[in-house]
């Protein structure tokens, strides 16, 4: 299975989202997106995203400022 | 989700596009129309501006405080190009993106943009002048979307 990774560091709303839209075409239904981000708006923003779409945030962790989205690509 | 975008400063064009961007990818059918000062948002080429003038709520920050803009020096001449400045300085700075780049990804996803032809007409632009995509319509074209739209904004 390829690791789809996608870098948002640096990135403010709305780009993390819409950069995870567009990636998560690329990933096989059932495969999971792991998204980097620095944004603090971005958590509340892929769980309402995820929310919405009916695809599954499976984790988010926090590693020093970054923020780590783990997303299965469902709908 | 539909949008009536009016105003047309460096400021003001953001909620519309980041608005109809996201709401787009979460997969929801968006519609933008264009009147009055928002029309020139379709220009191919943007020069957005904005002003201190009679913004009290302005305030940049700048030496750890926010500093207000008062009217009888916002009213001097360059003052605009400076505040304009500072803005995109700031903009660069923060991740954020320009709204060339928002306005590129609401084209991509298809959100449909509705130009207003009352207007086009009133300060005579030409759909030469626009980005490829927008259409012409008028009120009644917007009525009908709102009816079917959950979301109807007016920015």
């Amino acid at each position: 299975m390829t690791k789809h990774v996608l870098d948002a560091k640096g990135m403010n709303c709305p780009m993390p989202i819409l950069h995870a839209k567009k990636k998560l075409k690329d990933v096989p239904t059932g495969e999971i997106l792991e998204i980097e981000a620095t944004d603090p708006g971005s958590v509340a923003d892929f769980e309402a995203f995820c929310r919405q779409t009916g695809n599954e945030l499976v984790e988010h962790t926090m590693d020093g400022d970054v923020y780590l989205f783990k997303i299965k690509h469902v709908g | 989700m539909s949008i009536i975008v009016t105003k047309g400063t460096l400021d003001w064009a953001y909620p519309p596009f980041i608005l109809s961007t996201t709401a787009a990818a979460m997969g929801l059918n968006v519609t933008m129309f264009f009147t009055f000062y928002g029309l020139p948002l379709l220009k191919k080429e943007l020069d957005l501006e904005l002003t201190a003038l009679g913004n009290p709520a302005m305030k940049m920050p700048m030496a750890g405080m926010h500093m207000p803009m008062p009217n009888m020096m916002g009213m001097l001449p360059g003052m605009d190009a400076v505040c304009t400045k500072m803005m995109k300085n700031m903009i660069n700075k923060k991740g954020v993106a320009s709204i060339e780049e928002l306005r590129e990804a609401a084209v991509m996803s298809d959100v449909r943009m509705i130009a207003c032809q009352m207007t086009m007409d009133l300060f005579e632009y030409k759909m030469d002048d626009m980005i490829e995509g927008p259409e012409i319509g008028g009120a009644a074209t917007y009525i009908e979307v709102a009816t079917q739209s959950g979301i109807n904004l007016y920015i």
